[in-house]
């Protein structure tokens, strides 16, 4: 395809991303408002979502996504396509909210700060489910097979997902928040977060494994430990 | 008796998200892959992993709050009327 045109008629730097990105880009940069419709329709919710673990209350949050949306208006002009629009999105969402967080008083950023090699062990299931000698299961984890769909996608299974998720430490609430609920890549993530490769792992980790246990526990199938 | 090669079940479950991201070292991902077919344990807790990962993925919001929407596209408005 080819490249859109600036007003002056040179190519702009877009040679790296997705037709998508690349018409949507182009179109903002041309005062497009339903481009800007298309994309806060995707983009607003999971960012107030996201900017809710760095400031105090919703309205707030509301707030700094408002502002990041005024950010990426005025920043398109000079957007390199060095990631995808929604990762560089989505990094204006995390300044922004950490900016305002700061001001709020609140310790951030999170997972930037965690470090793996360093923070204290967190075993994913109580050592009390094997066998001390063997370190295989004592106690089996229960087989979800015959677990309809329905139950697991019924709206009280999702909000206990969701208190669970909102029960984690914050570093490791972004993470599967971005991942598993928004659906970032592992690449993005840490592009959004500022955080490497294996500390995004093991905090996605440590968080999967909660969550695990909080659904298996409202299904009534985590068995207790012998 | 278990091999000395082979993973128990305590170090799979650390391995898990590793495998899941494909990002185990080549001989790791045998060892784990070995260990699978043989504990029902481990297969249960890897399924539970995935459906567990599958039902986080339909938690995404649906969509904008009109209120938001109207405020954010009368932003939108202001910015193009200013550049």
């Amino acid at each position: 395809m080819t490249a859109p045109l600036s007003e002056s008629g040179a190519p702009l730097p877009v040679a790296h991303l997705s037709d998508d990105d690349a018409r949507l880009v182009a179109a903002l940069q041309a005062g497009d408002e339903a481009a800007f419709e298309e994309l806060i329709g995707r983009d607003h919710a999971g960012m107030v979502r996201l900017a809710l673990n760095y400031v105090q209350s919703l309205a707030v949050a509301e707030e700094v996504a408002q502002e990041a949306w005024i950010g990426v208006l005025k920043g398109v002009g000079r957007f390199e396509g060095r990631s995808s629009l929604r990762t560089w999105i989505y990094r204006i969402l995390v300044n922004t909210a950490v900016t305002r967080g700061r001001r709020e008083g609140r310790s951030v950023p999170f997972s930037a700060l965690f470090d793996a090699e360093r923070a204290p062990i967190e075993a994913a299931m109580d050592p009390a489910y094997f066998n001390s000698a063997s370190q295989h299961w004592a106690t089996k984890p229960a087989s979800w097979e015959g677990e309809p769909e329905e139950r697991l996608l019924a709206g009280e299974t999702r909000s206990r997902i969701n208190e669970a998720i909102a029960a984690l430490p914050p570093a490791q609430r972004e993470v599967i928040t971005l991942r598993d609920v928004q659906g970032f890549g592992s690449d993005e993530v840490c592009n959004i977060l500022g955080v490497s490769e294996s500390n995004q792992r093991v905090l996605l980790h440590r968080a999967r494994s909660k969550v695990r246990r909080a659904l298996s526990e409202y299904l009534g199938m985590e068995p207790a430990p012998a | 008796m278990s091999e000395p090669s082979e993973l128990n079940c305590k170090e799979l479950v650390e391995l898990i998200t590793a495998y899941l991201e494909g990002t185990l070292p080549a001989d790791e991902r045998t060892r784990f892959d070995a260990h699978l077919p043989h504990c029902s344990g481990c297969r249960n807790y890897l399924q539970q992993m995935r459906l567990t990962i599958r039902t986080l993925g339909t938690l995404s919001e649906a969509s904008i709050p009109p209120v938001a929407r109207q405020r954010l596209l009368s932003v939108f408005c202001d910015w193009k009327a200013g550049r």
